[in-house]
């Protein structure tokens, strides 16, 4: 298990270096998105539309925050389950987005696109929006403002703790942490 | 008989709704500590670290514990020698409209199922009342997050399953769903009743303190097997592997009929946001 520190938007080079179980120092540039913005993404690029960042290099984190108090960048901003997103996440990898951060467990067709396409997915502690807050310098957002908490913004993120739940090589901590640690009667 | 104004019980929802937002209880706090004590994983043991510290930062009042500030659940006991001036459920739903817009947090209500547009307050609460004896108004709150919701269970065993199938339906929803819920859970089990009581018995004791063991030594003693074994599962924190996967479980029953053996499981994320008043 290594430690990186690494900038968004991230290159292949980033990417194969990561194994499940390394810990990660974020920084840099990410997008959030969740369900409804998926769906409005992948509508524009079926329409052969420009997608409102460029999705080569990206990293898209999953995240609906709570409002910010006045004179504050954002609010609460932990991870979303990650499976709502499956259905997505493969049209956007072969766009060339290089890594997710969200939680919990991925589904087959995403591991089978993270290997083809190179693509990492990060866990960052959920339920901890109080703690990830301080990592995020700044929030704009860019698209689809209709969408409230689950507008598109542009975070400008530093040292976000994450850890390799999934890499580009089929590795799942999901499922590898476990049998480590599960006993058998 | 004793009278109270609605105004008052808004003004006690809001305040509690908010706190519990912002101040994650003494439970989860001490069970934090007792699960650094017992997790071997040195990534679960990070894990727990950063929620405790989250914990501390939250506190603070300026940002909250999780971004998932949850649904409203309230179960309201209602003493028949009360009489409450103005509409009792229009002052909750009040309590909680005010609390999610001035307490900066998240809407997270849907208006319909289906056509899925926000209703941009937080309400309506779920709202569950009960006439008892007495003159007060007791309110329990819960916020619950929607992600260890959606891992939540229920089953029809046959009364020939016994107290084994149900600890086997426990053990597999947690096996199956914990690790996308934000371990380390507290897991709320209801037992007996039908179809809907034992949902709401779930409910119930996924909002109760994990601490609190049921009064039946005979349940208090499954609950702490379940515990146990759920924690052999080798989930973890935050579903990366290790040795505490649950905080607790803790079960409610309810007398049956002769032919069920309804369970179910009703799952609690580390953001266990549950708190009382008595007006
Ligand atoms: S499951 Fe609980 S801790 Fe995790 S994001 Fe949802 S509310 Fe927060």
């Amino acid at each position: 298990m290594a430690e990186y520190r690494l900038i968004a938007p991230l290159k292949d080079d980033d990417v194969v270096k990561l194994k499940i179980g390394d810990k990660v120092l974020l920084s840099g540039i990410v997008y959030t998105a969740r369900d409804a913005a998926h769906k409005r993404l992948i509508e524009l690029l079926d329409k052969n539309e420009n997608p409102p960042f460029e999705i080569k290099g990206s990293v898209i984190y999953y995240v609906g925050p709570t409002p910010p108090r006045p004179g504050k960048v954002i609010g609460a901003a932990g991870p979303t389950t990650a499976v709502r997103m499956d259905a997505y996440a493969p049209r956007l990898m072969k766009e060339g987005m290089k890594g997710m951060i969200a939680k919990g467990k991925r589904n087959d067709s995403v591991k089978k696109a993270m290997m083809e396409y190179r693509v990492v997915y990060f866990g960052a502690t959920g339920g901890a929006g109080a703690l990830i807050n301080r990592c995020i310098k700044k929030a704009e957002v860019v698209a689809f403002e209709d969408l409230g908490p689950e507008a598109i913004r542009k975070l400008e993120i530093e040292d976000f703790p994450l850890i390799v739940v999934g890499d580009s090589f089929g590795g799942d901590l999901y499922i590898g942490g476990r049998m480590k640690w599960e006993k058998k009667e | 008989m004793r009278t109270i104004n609605s105004k008052e019980i808004t003004e006690a929802v809001i305040r509690l709704a908010i706190q519990k937002a912002y101040e994650i209880g003494d439970d989860i706090l001490k069970g934090f500590d007792w699960a650094l004590t017992n997790e071997k994983s040195e990534t679960g043991r990070e894990i727990l670290q950063q929620l405790k510290e989250n914990a501390k930062i939250a506190a603070e009042g300026v940002v909250p514990y999780c971004q998932d500030t949850g649904m409203a659940v309230l179960f309201v006991e209602v003493g028949q020698d009360l009489r409450i001036e103005g509409d009792l459920e229009e002052a909750l739903n009040e309590g909680i409209r005010r609390a999610y817009v001035d307490g900066f947090l998240r809407k997270s209500v849907y208006k319909d199922p289906i056509r899925r547009v926000n209703t941009g307050d937080n309400t309506p609460a779920i709202i569950h009342y009960s006439i008892v004896k007495g003159d007060q108004l007791k309110i329990t709150f819960g916020a619950k997050g929607g992600g260890s919701e959606n891992m939540s269970r229920l089953s029809m065993l046959k009364p020939s399953d016994g107290i084994e199938g149900v600890k086997n339906f426990v053990i597999e929803t947690v096996s199956i769903g914990g690790a996308n819920a934000c371990p380390p859970l507290v897991v709320g089990v209801g037992i007996g009743g039908n179809f809907e009581k034992c949902a709401i018995l779930a409910k119930k004791a996924a909002l109760r303190s994990f601490q609190v063991r049921n009064q039946d030594p005979f349940y208090a003693e499954i609950e702490e097997e379940l515990k146990e074994k759920c924690n052999a599962l080798g989930v973890g924190p935050m579903g990366l592997g290790g040795t505490v996967t649950v905080l607790g479980v803790n079960i409610e029953v309810f007398p049956c009929h002769l032919v069920a053996l309804p369970v179910a499981v009703n799952i609690n994320c580390h953001a266990a946001r549950h708190g009382e008043i008595i007006l």
